[in-house]
């Protein structure tokens, strides 16, 4: 048997393989796969140092610094026990073990994490988190580690490709990046792998269909699902959506975590780190409900340190369930929020309060964070008490994944079977799958996640790629024809859309309902009626979705037909994610249902598993998936091996 | 008389627009007026817009056009004009932009190739980082144990180096930038800076100060210090220039010496 040659298919074309998104997860798998002499092509909506993942504040979780695997054993346990025990162990133990050579790569890569005083990488304790293990860049310390990677990614743009001889491909660099281009569906051949993708370059408007022996999809959270949120503008879970609706399992939907401190802004909410409690801020609202003075005119007897008296073990820096839980009963429930004597009424607020801590320690230690949270609020926190109430940050849930674990539970680092979603050529890393933080996330461990599973993925891709049969690039030109026809119609119609139409919506009003609807509904407090009446409304809300009206018919940059189509694809996760939180009955992590208030592990220690089908999401208990030949049974069983599920100690109480 | 209408404040945004860099043709200016709310930023007040594009003659137009991400400050996008000066849209409140009231006049960034109204090709900056080398020669992801020691000092002045968004406006303000010309402007010699002063960047020193000695180097500065002014990251880039332009001097005089 003549070898395969790794670099070019049968027909002399240059074997790519794509990722979509240039945040973390994206570029740690570009790094990767580049290194193992696979050529990237690494498509963006925005340029790559602009990704979501800039906005990561409070560290990534790496070990205490000791090496250990005793600290990696015990992060790995508390990382489940936070998650409530939903995310299958193997993968989570892999994460864990790995996280304090993540940290070392990154402070090769020279990310300027703060110093001890013998120069090392020093470690500030998070959220959920019962020692510190976080190792952070002031209080931005997504944004260093997205800059480094960028940065390493800068690099590899100039490095050829090179041929099983080591020779150089004329004219191919090995990285390739297409930014400012919208991802719009995944290629399938008759089989249904997936082959390659159609995207779109949004200055010229361009749609193109690329073969690709395998898609990365790394393009974050359901951002624009939940209107006022943390997120940001280009987390519009679009991609997320065109797969599922070609197919794609989506796990643990339900999983929304809300962040317990965020200031309301005028773009969005604000993240206010954990980083600030980790310095020593505290939560609290005056004792008495209308006491009228400024906070700190309220001696300290006065105060209520709410948070302190309901986690006991954790504090302040509680996990942010248990602490988002606390601050709700407090202002909704209790009617107890900071009192406004303009207006007579308590506020839904929350006082966060780092005055005692001194202006010189935060200032060393959370560095540019502080500049711009008094830019957003307008209030110094090293001075003044913040005003803070919970905030959509981070989906725990999202593409079903797959993992390869050997014995003793350890993941096989070049199976083709990580981050493999239930479509064959399609893989995921980063907040868009489920895998590592079940059904509530420790701070810290979204960047680490992120790095992991991006880093995994590109070993699994690159396993993937050697064992196929036939490169996706020797494939008949008609399938992608066909794919790029069909999207280059769709946008057509988009264009043209409701310009006769006086009764045709503007898509970014309806946006927002959609934004209030599922923020109203479906984010803290789940009761099923709400739900329900939430579903018939989405469903409402999906057809008038589909008759929203073009507001700008050019042909160059337009903004507001990619925004049509987002605007479907956010309508269609939504009823994913409400399906799922429908389906589960009980209470469990960052899923919350006050009729249901406790977790029930003989009736849901199970994977919520749905997919699209018939124009409509469905709960299913078991599916097949194939990867590299092989096809396997997923249940929505989960892998509890190396650690015994226990009633949690933080879980609940608040 | 009849009395003024009570209701919420209103503001005006005056907005320059153009289809494409070739269609001149297509420039205009358009105002719009929406309500303003407590703390309204130039980027709601955009978003506002949007949800109804019709301007103050009453005419439908398309949503004006401009970049946005993060939405808080650290990631660069929504770099403009604002009354002739740069900022971020997302940032900047619209009281602040416009105290009394006034219309609040938006621009694309000048030293840019335009895109579209607000929008404008940065490629440029990143550009300016792939010149000067600013990334550490990884060997690989393997593990290899921890990176250097590093001083807390040196952390310090590497982590405000390190703010830097790559948002352009050093550039546009800078009076030695031009659309057409070199100098590779005040960020890419930042984070020139950023990788001198790590111990195994400064490995790399060499190609790095080569490369800021070359025609639009650091040189070409002509210290106005315009960028240090309008620098939302407050990265020191002062500092750094007067730093790299040591390093390429030290280079220029002995660099037979060091080689």
């Amino acid at each position: 048997m003549t070898r395969r040659s790794a670099v070019r298919s049968e027909s002399g074309k240059l074997r790519r393989v794509a990722i979509v998104g240039g945040g973390v997860a994206g570029l740690s798998a570009t790094l990767r796969l580049a290194e193992l002499g696979v050529p990237v092509d690494l498509f963006s909506l925005v340029p790559v140092r602009r990704s979501h993942s800039v906005v990561a504040q409070g560290g990534i979780a790496g070990g205490d610094g000791s090496g250990t695997e005793a600290d990696a054993r015990a992060f790995f346990e508390e990382t489940v026990e936070a998650g409530g025990f939903l995310a299958h162990q193997p993968p989570v133990l892999g994460m864990a073990l790995a996280a304090p050579e993540i940290v070392d790569l990154f402070d090769r890569m020279g990310v300027p994490f703060h110093r001890t005083t013998e120069g090392r990488v020093d470690r500030r304790r998070l959220s959920g988190a019962s020692v510190a293990r976080a190792a952070f860049a002031g209080a931005t310390t997504g944004q260093q580690i997205l800059y480094a990677l960028d940065e390493q990614v800068r690099r590899l743009e100039a490095e050829p490709v090179l041929d099983e001889r080591g020779l150089r491909v004329p004219g191919e660099s090995l990285v390739r990046k297409l930014e400012r281009w919208d991802f719009l569906e995944i290629v399938r051949d008759d089989a249904g792998t997936c082959v390659g993708l159609v995207a779109q370059e949004l200055v010229s408007m361009d749609i193109k269909a690329f073969a690709y022996d395998a898609v990365l999809l790394a393009t974050g959270g359901p951002g624009s699902i939940f209107g006022k949120s943390a997120y940001g503008a280009t987390s519009t879970s679009a991609a997320v959506a065109a797969v599922v609706r070609q197919g794609a399992v989506y796990a643990n939907g339900e999983f929304i975590q809300m962040h317990p401190t965020a200031v309301r802004g005028a773009n969005k909410l604000h993240v206010v780190s954990d980083a600030l409690r980790a310095e020593g801020a505290r939560l609290w609202v005056p004792a008495g409900k209308t006491d009228r003075r400024a906070p700190r005119e309220i001696p300290e007897k006065e105060r209520d340190y709410f948070l302190e008296r309901a986690s006991p073990s954790h504090g302040n820096l509680a996990s942010a369930d248990v602490a988002t839980r606390a601050i709700l009963a407090i202002c909704l429930k209790e009617e107890r929020g900071v009192f406004d004597p303009d207006t007579e009424t308590n506020q839904q607020a929350v006082y966060l309060d780092a005055t005692h801590v001194g202006q010189r320690t935060l200032r060393a230690r959370l560095g540019g964070a502080i500049d711009t949270w008094e830019k957003l609020t307008g209030v110094n926190v090293c001075t003044t008490p913040l005003q803070v109430f919970p905030a959509v940050s981070y989906s725990m849930g999202g593409l079903w994944v797959d993992y390869e674990a050997g014995s003793g539970g350890t993941i096989v680092p070049l199976s083709p079977r990580n981050q493999a979603t239930s479509i064959p050529g399609l893989y995921a890393a980063g907040e868009v799958e489920y895998q590592y933080h079940g059904a509530n996330r420790l701070g810290g461990g979204s960047l680490l996640s992120c790095t992991y599973g991006g880093l995994l993925a590109a070993g699994a891709i690159a396993a993937y790629r050697a064992a196929m049969e036939r490169s996706a690039l020797d494939l008949p030109k008609s399938i992608f024809e066909k794919s790029q026809k069909a999207s280059e119609k769709a946008y057509g119609d988009l264009l043209g859309r409701g310009q006769e139409d006086d009764a045709a919506e503007n898509p970014y009003a309806l946006s927002d309902e959609l934004g209030e609807k599922m923020l109203r509904d479906c984010t803290a407090e789940r009761s099923d009626e709400a739900l329900d009446a939430l579903s018939a409304k989405l469903e409402e809300l999906g057809e008038r979705a589909q008759k929203t009206k073009a507001l700008d018919t050019s042909t160059r940059a337009n903004a507001a037909v990619p925004a049509m189509r987002r605007l479907e694809g956010a309508v269609l996760l939504s009823r994913v994610i409400v399906a799922s939180a429908r389906h589960r009955g009980e209470s469990r992590g960052a899923h919350f249902k006050p009729s249901k208030p406790s977790r029930d592990d003989a009736a849901w220690l199970k994977t919520t598993l749905a997919r699209w089908q018939d124009d409509a999401p469905k709960v299913v208990d078991a599916f097949d998936a194939s990867c590299a030949g092989k096809t396997i049974s997923h249940s929505s069983a989960i892998d509890t091996s190396l650690v015994s599920v226990r009633p949690s100690t933080t879980e609940g109480k608040a | 008389m009849a009395k003024p209408e009570k209701g919420p404040k209103k503001i005006r945004l005056k907005i320059l627009r153009q289809e494409a860099p070739e269609k001149k043709e297509s420039r205009r200016w358009d105002t719009f007026e929406v309500d303003c709310t407590a703390n309204m930023t130039v980027h709601e007040a955009l978003e506002k817009i949007r949800r109804s594009p019709v301007t103050t003659e009453g005419k439908t137009v398309s949503p004006p056009a401009w970049e946005a991400a993060c939405l808080e400050d650290v990631c660069g996008a929504c770099a403009m004009l604002v009354n002739g000066k740069v900022a971020q849209a997302c940032s900047l409140r619209v009281e602040e932009a416009s105290p009394k009231g006034k219309p609040i006049v938006l621009e694309p960034l000048k030293k840019f190739t335009l895109e579209r109204d607000l929008v404008v090709d940065r490629t440029r900056v990143f550009d300016g980082l792939k010149r000067v080398k600013a990334w550490i020669a990884l060997e690989g992801t393997a593990p290899r144990g921890p990176g250097p020691v590093v001083g807390p000092d040196d952390q310090a002045e590497r982590y405000a180096l390190s703010r830097c968004t790559a948002c352009g406006l050093c550039l546009e303000a800078c009076p030695e930038v031009r659309e057409s010309g070199r100098f590779v402007g005040a960020a890419a010699i930042g984070q020139a800076r950023l990788f001198e002063i790590h111990p195994t960047g400064a490995l790399h020193s060499r190609e790095r100060t080569e490369s800021l000695m070359e025609d639009g180097g650091v040189a070409d500065c002509g210290k106005a210090q315009n960028c240090v002014e309008v620098c939302p990251a407050k990265v020191p880039l002062i500092d750094a220039i007067g730093e790299m332009s040591r390093a390429t001097t030290k280079r220029l005089l002995f660099g037979w010496l060091l080689k």
